[in-house]
């Protein structure tokens, strides 16, 4: 479904939420999680691609939805939002890896390969979240 | 774990971690003088040309690394799907990954429509991978096959655009190729002419441009048949070593023939010995 031209649906939909501010849930710098921060890291992506990368599934799903509420109506867009509110609460613990199948196979990515897949395979990750504070940040609780 | 961010399970694909720590090195290093080490790229030549019944796909053979050719036999027309292949000039590992990754996701989908794959769908895969990379996977490749609509060929460039012609060349030593293609190219050629064209298409570029060299390889595709010719014709043969006085090829032989060393006297003494005790000791092979 990625006929439409961008330029229509992008315009309001890039969130800049990859350069937030190091703020943490009190609005002060979060040393802790986010590690010492700096202007020109906050204000500059280290990468031209990086911004478009992180939200490239969010962007593509925006896109599609649209696409499909301009040809089906308003229907189709919330029923699949739908779907996909209920697939994405079936995971595993915060810090464990979750296959996210139902997710993938409502998107249709079940059946691609990218290089998400292939470089930087979370599971074959060497370094781990702390459990207690990943659990914490989910739940709110911090 | 101050310098990890800890709330959220980490995405695959590309980490741009490194990036700023690299710009600066880079910085530094040109400071003082270096060069950072150079990407291995295909300076190459690659082109294609659609034929009465299929397409002719060809490429040189020659990787490099800066000014040093980094493999004398690489190969470059890498398999998409059973019929259809795809040559790549640009960096190397770009183009490798990348037809790898396609073929992969046509596999896939060719198993889930239970048909036999198109060369549009590569060509649609292809363009809007390289776009959303936006040129910085430098992979220029030359896509040709024959499917349910006929035989086609496609030339994708770095950024994500592409062409449908019925003659392309790619690489540095495109040029030097497009030549010889705009001389001698006309529609519905019969095999044997197209595979001629090409090859001398490829050897205009061997020839001509420093990026390319070696042998020459060709991929026919005709509907049913892929003849994958590795190599078609060994256009910079590369010399044997000899041994001048023998004429044998003396890749690390180290042998003296005889006479070398002169003999001055010669003893024999035989030794006189007596078998006292023959015994035979069976291995336990069990």
């Amino acid at each position: 479904m990625n006929t439409r031209g961008l330029r229509s649906q992008l315009k309001d939909s890039v969130p800049v939420t990859g350069l937030c501010p190091q703020a943490g849930p009190y609005g002060v710098q979060d040393s802790l999680r986010r590690g010492f921060s700096s202007v020109k890291n906050e204000l500059l992506p280290s990468h031209p691609l990086e911004l478009s990368e992180k939200n490239f599934q969010l962007n593509q799903d925006k896109m599609n939805f649209n696409t499909l509420r301009n040809i089906q109506g308003l229907h189709a867009p919330l029923k699949l939002q739908m779907e996909y509110r209920a697939a994405r609460q079936i995971q595993r613990l915060p810090f464990l890896p979750s296959s996210n199948l139902a997710l993938d196979t409502l998107r249709g990515t079940d059946d691609s390969i990218g290089f998400q897949d292939i470089l930087n395979d979370p599971v074959l990750s060497e370094i781990m979240g702390d459990p207690h504070i990943m659990t914490e940040y989910k739940l709110g609780v911090l | 774990m101050a310098t990890v961010s800890v709330c959220q399970y980490h995405r695959g694909g590309f980490s741009f971690e490194n990036c700023k720590r690299n710009a600066l090195l880079e910085a530094d290093i040109n400071k003082l003088g270096f060069s950072s080490p150079a990407a291995r790229k295909t300076g190459t030549t690659i082109c294609g040309v659609v034929y009465k019944d299929g397409v002719v796909l060809g490429a040189d053979t020659r990787a490099t690394e800066g000014m040093v050719v980094a493999d004398k036999n690489c190969s470059k027309i890498h398999y998409i799907s059973p019929n259809v292949y795809c040559c790549g000039a640009g960096t190397a590992a770009d183009t490798e990954m990348t037809t790898q990754i396609i073929s992969s996701n046509l596999e896939l989908h060719s198993l889930s429509t239970g048909r036999l794959p198109r060369v549009a769908t590569a060509n649609r895969m292809l363009k809007q991978m390289l776009f959303r990379y936006q040129g910085y996977i430098g992979a220029a490749l030359v896509l040709g096959g024959v499917d349910s609509t006929g035989p086609q060929l496609y030339s994708i460039y770095p950024h994500g655009s592409t062409d449908k012609l019925p003659y392309v060349t790619m690489g540095s030593g495109s040029l030097a190729a497009m030549a010889v293609f705009e001389d001698r190219y006309r529609p519905n050629m019969e095999e044997e002419e197209a595979k001629r064209l090409v090859r001398d298409a490829i050897a205009a570029g061997i020839f001509n441009d420093l990026g390319s060299g070696s042998n020459i390889d060709l991929c026919v595709i005709t509907k049913g048949k892929v003849d994958y010719l590795r190599p078609h014709d060994v256009a910079n043969k590369k010399g044997v070593r000899e041994d001048k006085i023998n004429g044998r090829p003396e890749t690390g032989n180290y042998r003296y023939k005889h006479g070398t060393t002169g003999v001055l006297t010669k003893a024999v003494t035989p030794l006189n010995l007596e078998v006292v005790e023959e015994s035979v000791q069976t291995m336990d092979t069990s």
